[in-house]
C-alpha cells in the first residue's frame, strides 16, 4: 500500500506534466493558427496556377514532342520524398507518414529507389536503418520560406532532367482539418496530367506572348516548386494540428489520473485517521481499566 | 462588357492586390504593355520591372519580377514571384545587392551563369529603388 507521502508526490509529478502538455497545446494552437493563415494565403496564387498550366499544355502540346517535365518515361527509379515533421509528441503524425512511405517502397523496385527526407524523425527513422538518403532537409520548420520548396523542387528537377530518376513522389500528410491529417502520397514528376477541367480552359483563344511553349517552360518549374512549397505548408499546419490534439489528449488523461490518484490520496488519509483514532480510543480504554482495578 | 477591370497579383505566399481598376501597365518579358477594359485575351510571361495601375486619377505602383499575366475576359491576374509595394521595400536591402552586383558584373567572372545572375539581381534591385523612389 502507497503511503500517503508517495501518492502525494505522484500527484504532484502528473501534475508537472499536465502543466507542460497544456502549454504545449496553447503554442501548437497559435502555430496552427497562423500555419492555416499561410495556407489560406498560398491558395489563389496555386489554384490559377494549375488552371494555366491545364491551359497551356494543351494549347502547346498539339505541336511537337512534350515538354521534359511532362514526358512519361516508365523507367524504373523511384525517388520517394518523405515530408516529417522535426519533433515528436505529435500522435501519430510521423508513424503514419513514414508507414505510408514504406508501403510505397515496398510497392516499387527496391533496388531502384532513392530517398530525400525532411524533417529530422523521417532522417532519424531510416538512417537507424542504415538506408542510403540522397538528401535531408532538417531544421527549417520554423522559418518555412518558398525558398525551402524552390530549392529543393530545383533539385528533384534537375535530377529528373539529368535522366537520375524517372519519377518523384512526395509523401506527407495533408491537412484535411484541425483533428484530421492524413498521409498522402503524390506524384511530382513528371508532372502527371489531369483530365478533367482541362478542355474547357483550353476553349479560351489567347494571344501568348512569346509563344505556348515558351510561357510554359516558364511556368512547369513554378509548378513543381508550387507544389512542394504547399505540400511543405500542409504538412507543417498538419504537425500542429496534431500535436494540439495529441497535447490536449493528454493534458485530459493527466487529469483523470490525478482524480484517481486524488482519491486513493484522501481515501488512505482517511484510513489512516480511523486507525489513529482507534488507537487513542484503545489506548483511553487500557489506562481506564488500569486505573479501575 | 465592364468598363473597368479586375486586377488580382498573387505571389506563392499571398495575394497582394485585389481591385477594381482603370488602367494596368504590365512589366512584360517581351516588353511593357498596357491593358484597358476590352482587351483580347492575352497570355505573357513578365519580366523584372514596375507594375503601375491606375484607379481613377490615382496610380499605385509596385516592383514585381518573374512569373505571368492572363488576361481574359476584363480581369487581369499577375502570378509573379515577387510583388512588393513601394512601402514594402526594404531600400538598404536593395542598395546592397546593387552595389552587390555591380562589383560582380565589374569583376568580369568567366562564368556566364554568374553573370547572367549578377545582371539578373542588379535589374531587380534598380527596379526596387526605383519604385520605392516614388514614394520617398
Amino acid at each position: 500500500m502507497a503511503t500517503l507521502r508517495d501518492i502525494q508526490r505522484r500527484i504532484r509529478s502528473v501534475q508537472s506534466t499536465q502543466k507542460i502538455t497544456r502549454a504545449m497545446k496553447l503554442v501548437a494552437a497559435a502555430k496552427l493558427r497562423r500555419a492555416q493563415e499561410r495556407i489560406l494565403a498560398a491558395r489563389p496564387y496555386a489554384g490559377k496556377m494549375g488552371e494555366l498550366l491545364g491551359n497551356l499544355v494543351s494549347a502547346a502540346g498539339s505541336d511537337g514532342a512534350p515538354h521534359p517535365l511532362l514526358e512519361q518515361r516508365q523507367g524504373p527509379r523511384r525517388q520517394i520524398v518523405i515530408i516529417t515533421a522535426d519533433k515528436g509528441l505529435a500522435g501519430a503524425f510521423n508513424s503514419n507518414v513514414i508507414r505510408r512511405a514504406l508501403e510505397l517502397v515496398r510497392q516499387s523496385n527496391v533496388a531502384e529507389v532513392t530517398l530525400v527526407v525532411v524533417g529530422r524523425k523521417a532522417r532519424d527513422f531510416y538512417r537507424r536503418r542504415q538506408w542510403t538518403i540522397k538528401r535531408d532537409l532538417i531544421g527549417f520548420w520554423d522559418r518555412l520560406a518558398y525558398s525551402h520548396a524552390s530549392e529543393l523542387a530545383d533539385y528533384f528537377m534537375q535530377q529528373y532532367l539529368d535522366g537520375e530518376v524517372d519519377e518523384v513522389h512526395l509523401v506527407y500528410n495533408e491537412f484535411r482539418s484541425v483533428a484530421v491529417q492524413r498521409p498522402v502520397r503524390e506524384q511530382l514528376l513528371p508532372i502527371p496530367r489531369k483530365t478533367e477541367g482541362e478542355a474547357d480552359a483550353a476553349s479560351v483563344d489567347y494571344l501568348y506572348e512569346p509563344d505556348p511553349r515558351a510561357i510554359l517552360d516558364e511556368l512547369l518549374p513554378r509548378h513543381v516548386r508550387t507544389q512542394v512549397f504547399r505540400a511543405l505548408m500542409e504538412s507543417l499546419a498538419g504537425e500542429y494540428g496534431a500535436r494540439m490534439t495529441a497535447m490536449e489528449a493528454a493534458t485530459k488523461n493527466a487529469k483523470d489520473m490525478i482524480d484517481v490518484l486524488t482519491i486513493q490520496f484522501n481515501k488512505a488519509r482517511q484510513e489512516k485517521i480511523t486507525k489513529e483514532l482507534l488507537d487513542i480510543v484503545g489506548g483511553a480504554e487500557a489506562l481506564k481499566q488500569g486505573s479501575e482495578s | 462588357m465592364a468598363d473597368r477591370l479586375t486586377l488580382e497579383i498573387a505571389t506563392p505566399t499571398r495575394l497582394v492586390v485585389t481591385e477594381s481598376v482603370d488602367e494596368v501597365v504590365i512589366p512584360g518579358s517581351q516588353g511593357y504593355f498596357g491593358v484597358l477594359p476590352g482587351h483580347a485575351p492575352f497570355l505573357t510571361t513578365v519580366g523584372v520591372g514596375e507594375l503601375v495601375y491606375r484607379v481613377g486619377r490615382d496610380e499605385r505602383n509596385l516592383a514585381v519580377s518573374g512569373g505571368f499575366a492572363e488576361v481574359r475576359n476584363d480581369k487581369v491576374i499577375v502570378l509573379a514571384d515577387t510583388a512588393e509595394r513601394p512601402e514594402e521595400i526594404d531600400r538598404a536591402r536593395a542598395e546592397r545587392a546593387r552595389e552587390r552586383a555591380e562589383r560582380r558584373l565589374a569583376g568580369r567572372t568567366d562564368e556566364e551563369v554568374d553573370y547572367a545572375r549578377a545582371l539578373a539581381a542588379l535589374a531587380r534591385a534598380v527596379v526596387r529603388l526605383m519604385t520605392a523612389g516614388r514614394v520617398g
